[in-house]
């Protein structure tokens, strides 16, 4: 008889506890924590991401240095354009190449070994203090004398044209000698097989 | 006062005893020439008067413009007023100083009538007629009317004038033409990169080194008529300085790759080139022939620095022309033979300024004619006496022109810059 009274007061206690749990406001629901994922599982997503960056760094770093290449190659065909390019000067109604001048041209000797396929038209020109028309001779003749040069030094006369403009390009303006010194010239200017040029070695 | 001095000293000249008005080249009569006596030095005075018919005032300013600058003659212009009429009160223009009166008048049919009165003779010396192509005041239209005025100056002095004649000349990279007193100047299209032009005899082509972008200098001749070229291609990159015989048969120019030298070749033929000059590598140019064909002035460099030379139309014979006892710097080049075959002008270093000289052929004598600003590439006009030349005296390279008697100049060109002036030959109204 004492166990059933227990027995109803249990009872009666669980169904207090009920209803009184009915009427206090649901409870915010504790978030279900994650399935623990299996051991085996959690390194693979991690070297994913590692290899991605891996993968990304690997692209960037090799776009540095296909721009380094890139920079370089293109400072370096700078460097063979503008030894290509660069002028040689000449004193008044001269056309022998100065002793100063040879340096540059002999810069160009390499290259043009380097670069077989390079072909170059050379333009003498000349200050303004001459003859209009004896200039274009002179300069013309300034031209064969920097290719006579080249020729010197074992390059192919048939890899060069020559030909003059005188006194009609001039680069600097003024009646004072350091404006005849920068005209008194010869330039040069690839004609063909410029586009894949290499650095001599 | 100076004007009236130079009335009074016309009218002493116009009133001469007959006896010195010995006739000379107006022939009205065979076997009689009528007409004035003209002597170098002096300067007869000539009225212009008023011109009748359309554009007549045109055409009088022409007719004294074009006289006054033939250097022959004083013009003594009116000052307006009607034409003249009737029978001519010689008196009253002799003592306006006059020895000459022209009377034109444009015809309704479109000529140019002119008379030419000889005052001391009071009588006339000579009527000429030219037609005037239309449109009035075009180019061909001017060029009748400088025909007529050269006319006249032959009818009063004995030498033709040189108003119908124009000048070629490069300006900013084209080749331009412009007349003889300065109006007209029009480029010549197609000539980009045109440098020394040179004319044809007949007045109708004209050579010239063009010059490409990329330094080839080619020989073109060009019909001015037509437009039509045709280029003279030799082996060598460089081609300049053209010049063409008196007979016209002959295209002369310097070329070469490595100096260069005087080539000829039949112009507007395919032929082959002929080398004249034996240059060794040295550098010779600037060709021009004498009035005969026989032989050719050029510049050359053979002895280390530009002198004149002359050699025998064949490359035989060349000999130094321009000696070094003038002149203080050993640079003349540029030779321009003059048409009376008596000398040739050239351009000579003084203090490193080009000035324009001219060696006399008989005895070699030496005449300076420019100190002001740097003046080079002479080029003779048809009269042997008139030098056109490339000046900066004005402070931009412009093309003028010198008597070399008076020593008178005048500015032929006032546009930007040019040089490199090759006066044409009398444009008559056959070529």
């Amino acid at each position: 008889m004492f166990a059933s009274r227990r027995s109803i007061a249990a009872v009666a206690l669980t169904l207090f506890a009920v209803s009184a749990c009915k009427k206090k406001p649901e409870p915010a629901p504790v978030p279900t924590p994650p399935p623990s994922a299996p051991a085996a599982v959690a390194p693979r997503v991690n070297q994913d991401s590692i290899d991605a960056a891996r993968r990304a760094a690997d692209a960037a770093a090799a776009k540095v240095a296909a721009d380094a290449d890139a920079r370089r190659h293109a400072a370096e065909m700078e460097s063979v354009r503008n030894t290509i390019a660069a002028k040689v000067y000449f004193d008044f109604d001269k056309d022998e190449i100065r002793d100063d001048q040879k340096v540059t041209l002999d810069a160009k000797v390499g290259i043009l070994n380097a670069n077989t396929a390079v072909r170059l038209r050379i333009a003498g020109h000349t200050d303004n203090r001459g003859s209009d028309e004896y200039n274009l001779a002179l300069g013309q003749r300034r031209a064969a004398s920097v290719q006579r040069y080249l020729v010197s030094r074992g390059l192919n006369a048939s890899r060069f044209e020559t030909v003059s403009f005188g006194e009609e390009r001039p680069v600097a303006q003024g009646e004072n000698e350091d404006a005849w010194s920068k005209n008194r010239r010869a330039e040069f200017e690839i004609i063909a097989g410029g586009d894949n040029l290499r650095m001599p070695r | 006062m100076m004007k009236r001095l130079l009335l009074l000293l016309s009218a002493v000249v116009c009133l001469l005893p007959s006896a010195v008005l010995r006739s000379q080249d107006t022939a009205t009569v065979k076997g009689v020439r009528i007409g004035l006596t003209y002597a170098p030095g002096t300067r007869p005075g000539v009225f212009i008067a008023p011109v009748s018919g359309p554009n007549a005032d045109s055409v009088r300013v022409m007719l004294a413009r074009d006289l006054d600058f033939g250097d022959r003659v004083t013009v003594i212009q009116s000052d307006g007023g009607e034409a003249l009429t009737g029978t001519l009160n010689y008196p009253v223009y002799a003592s306006l100083g006059a020895a000459a009166v022209v009377q034109a008048s444009v015809t309704p049919a479109g000529s140019l009538h002119i008379v030419v009165h000889d005052v001391g003779g009071a009588r006339v010396m000579d009527v000429v007629d030219y037609p005037l192509p239309a449109p009035a005041l075009g180019g061909e239209w001017r060029i009748a009317v400088h025909r007529g005025s050269d006319e006249v100056e032959r009818v009063v002095t004995g030498v033709k004038g040189i108003a119908a004649t124009r000048t070629l000349f490069e300006r900013e990279g084209s080749l331009w033409i412009v007349d003889a007193d300065g109006s007209q100047a029009h480029a010549v299209a197609g000539t980009q990169g045109g440098l020394s032009p040179a004319w044809h005899p007949s007045g109708r082509y004209v050579a010239y080194d063009e010059m490409a972008n990329t330094g080839h200098h080619t020989i073109v001749v060009r019909d001015l008529a037509t437009g039509a070229t045709h280029r003279s291609a030799t082996r060598h990159t460089l081609n300049i300085t053209p010049a063409f015989s008196p007979d016209g048969s002959t295209l002369a120019f310097a070329a070469g790759d490595d100096g260069t030298d005087i080539y000829s070749v039949a112009p507007l033929t395919d032929g082959s080139a002929t080398r004249l000059s034996a240059g060794q590598g040295t550098l010779n140019t600037n060709p021009t022939f004498s009035p005969d064909g026989r032989q050719i002035a050029f510049t050359s460099g053979r002895l280390g620095h530009p002198e004149v030379y002359i050699m025998d139309a064949d490359g035989t014979n060349p000999d130094l022309l321009t000696t070094t006892s003038f002149g203080d710097q050993l640079y003349r080049s540029d030779p321009d033979w003059s048409p009376d075959g008596r000398r040739v002008a050239f351009q000579s270093q003084i203090s490193g300024v080009f000035q324009i000289m001219a060696i006399n052929l008989r005895d070699r004598s030496v005449q300076a004619f420019t100190s002001e600003g740097r003046n080079e590439a002479p080029s003779w006009a048809p009269d042997s006496r008139h030098l056109l030349f490339t000046s900066t005296r004005s402070g931009t390279r412009q093309l003028w022109v010198l008597d070399t008697e008076s020593g008178r100049t005048r500015q032929l060109t006032r546009v930007g810059n040019a040089r490199m002036g090759a006066w044409s030959p009398r444009l008559d109204a056959a070529r």
